[in-house]
């Protein structure tokens, strides 16, 4: 499985999850697991999703939530799961 | 695989707030076989590597791109021009080569291309000479070509009258021509960075290099860690490399796999840039130097060196190039700061390169010194890697005006600050001709 890790920071608002999770919808990408806090106002959800599903490439996928991410006022990240898997587990 | 949300937050503080990149993706090009006693025939076969370059550009920023990881330079390096230039001693073939090779770097969108390069360790052959004597002309007229002399190895000795026809050169250059050649003592084969970036002998046909730039990663680390003894300091440096060259360990397997040409080396080098943050001084700083220059500056990058090279080997087998801590001056904010406020010298730079790779790199020396002056510098740091037995390289930007004074380059060279040097002639010692013999250590080697 082809994986995204997904990070969005931003002060928080009615509104985030479910905009960010639509858009993952609208391209099939399927959400492997997520997890959402905030913290003194500041909204910051981690979720990693499977690429392989979408029909999207990573990069199309980062502009389009980047987009999403301006219209709610958020930063969003994404990076490909296996950054993650290099830099933490040997 | 599952991570913990401090694992992901860890990995995403380095990329976005401590400017974690990827220095440069090298694709290193075995180009002999457009060596021909014909001028235009070997134009007309390097120009047939262009749909290979364009396509490593392409990769290169498909991979930027799928793993969202910032790669600051794409590279190629290609075979020394001095084995083109050995049938043809010629300067005006010299000339058009690399102009030629300037021109392909630029039509495939790449940042460098390495390789206006030659071997004279212990004499000057014919392709060298030509090489040498073009190289002022060549880099005048060129914007992304780079080039190395490789004057001095533990294996064959120091060749003087090499170093001063470089010297001559150098005097000639632009501020931006001479920041784009060096001249190296045991240049390995194999390295990512330019001005040294070359296709050597011993290698496959191509592979593909990669550097990776991380002085953020480690302050960042050591500065949150706040260690209390020597060996925790070393601990955090250790695990803090591991994590920056496993991501270019991770960037060169993708790129290589895309382009189906075999992974070369990682080198473990930290390289900074001129951007805050991104800077090998503040690490010495954080660990407790309050100025660069200061004693125990050398103590410190000599720790910091060691644990980058114990982490760094661990995350990849790979390893190559120059794998330092590079402290080219102009491309380190702290670092050039030191030397425009005085605690840095010329001598300190020397004394540090005893324990890292990079010599006397990216600083500005006086024009009105002269070529005696500059030849001696060059000297006492090939001198350094002859007998320690180790990679250095010189590359300085003669300027016109006084110590302190600085010129802006731009982009990744930063500024240059002109050194004060010795008031000292040593013309007299320089004024011989020949070569240093080999050191004691080549009996060792057999």
């Amino acid at each position: 499985m082809e994986t995204a890790v997904i990070v969005v920071i931003g002060a928080d608002k009615p509104g985030i999850v479910a905009g960010i999770s639509s858009k993952l919808a609208e391209k099939n990408v399927n959400i492997v697991d997520i997890s959402q806090t905030v913290l003194r106002g500041i909204f910051s959800m981690i979720m990693i999703v499977d690429l392989d599903t979408g029909h999207v490439s990573i990069g199309q996928l980062r502009e389009e939530l980047q987009r999403r991410g301006k219209e709610l006022g958020v930063e969003v990240l994404v990076f490909h799961g296996e950054v993650f898997k290099f830099m933490e587990r040997i | 695989m599952n991570y913990s949300a401090e694992e992901i937050a860890e990995v995403i503080n380095m990329l976005n707030h401590e400017d974690l990149d990827i220095r440069s993706v090298t694709l290193s090009l075995n180009t002999l076989f457009a060596v021909s006693d014909v001028p235009e025939r070997s134009i007309e076969k390097l120009s047939s590597l262009n749909p290979a370059l364009s396509r490593f550009s392409e990769v290169v920023e498909l991979v930027e791109e799928k793993l969202g990881v910032r790669i600051v330079t794409k590279r190629v390096a290609v075979s020394p021009v001095q084995y083109f230039l050995e049938p043809i001693p010629e300067m005006e073939y010299a000339v058009k080569l690399g102009k030629h090779l300037d021109s392909m770097a630029l039509k495939s969108n790449l940042d460098y291309i390495g390789g206006f390069s030659g071997y004279a360790d212990r004499g000057v052959s014919r392709g060298v000479q030509a090489m040498l004597e073009s190289l002022s002309e060549v880099l005048n007229s060129t914007t992304r070509l780079s080039g190395m002399l490789n004057a001095a190895s533990t294996q064959e000795g120091l060749n003087v009258d090499a170093v001063k026809l470089f010297t001559a050169q150098l005097l000639k250059m632009s501020p931006h021509a001479s920041s784009r050649v060096a001249i190296m003592a045991n240049s390995p084969q194999d390295s990512p960075f330019v001005p040294s970036a070359h296709h050597g002998r011993g290698m496959p046909n191509s592979s593909i290099n990669i550097a990776v730039s991380g002085p953020g990663v480690i302050a960042g680390a050591v500065r949150r860690a706040k260690p209390s003894s020597f060996q925790e300091l070393y601990e955090v440096v250790k695990k803090a490399s591991f994590k920056v060259t496993r991501l270019g360990e991770l960037v060169g397997r993708v790129v290589s796999e895309e382009l189906g040409v075999p992974m070369g080396s990682v080198d473990l080098s930290l390289a900074p840039s001129p951007k805050v943050g991104d800077s090998v001084a503040e690490i010495l700083e954080v660990m407790g130097i309050s100025r660069v220059g200061g004693h125990g500056s050398l103590a410190a990058l000599a720790l910091i060196m060691d644990a980058v090279k114990k982490g760094g080997s661990m995350a990849t087998n790979l390893v190559g190039g120059l794998s330092s801590a590079f402290i080219p001056v102009s491309e380190d904010s702290i670092m050039a700061l030191r030397m425009k406020e005085g605690h840095l010298e010329l001598n300190d730079i020397l004394a540090m390169s005893a324990v890292c790779n990079s010599g006397i790199d990216m600083v500005g020396v006086p024009k009105s010194e002269g070529e005696e002056k500059i030849t001696a510098l060059i000297l006492d740091v090939l001198s350094l890697g002859l007998i320690l037995n180790k990679i250095l390289g010189v590359r300085v930007i003669p300027l016109d005006g006084k110590p302190g004074e600085e010129i802006d380059l731009g982009g990744l060279l930063g500024k240059v600050v002109i050194a004060k040097m010795k008031e000292v002639d040593s013309s007299q010692f320089t004024s011989r001709t020949g070569f240093i013999p080999t050191p004691v250590k080549r009996l060792e080697l057999g």
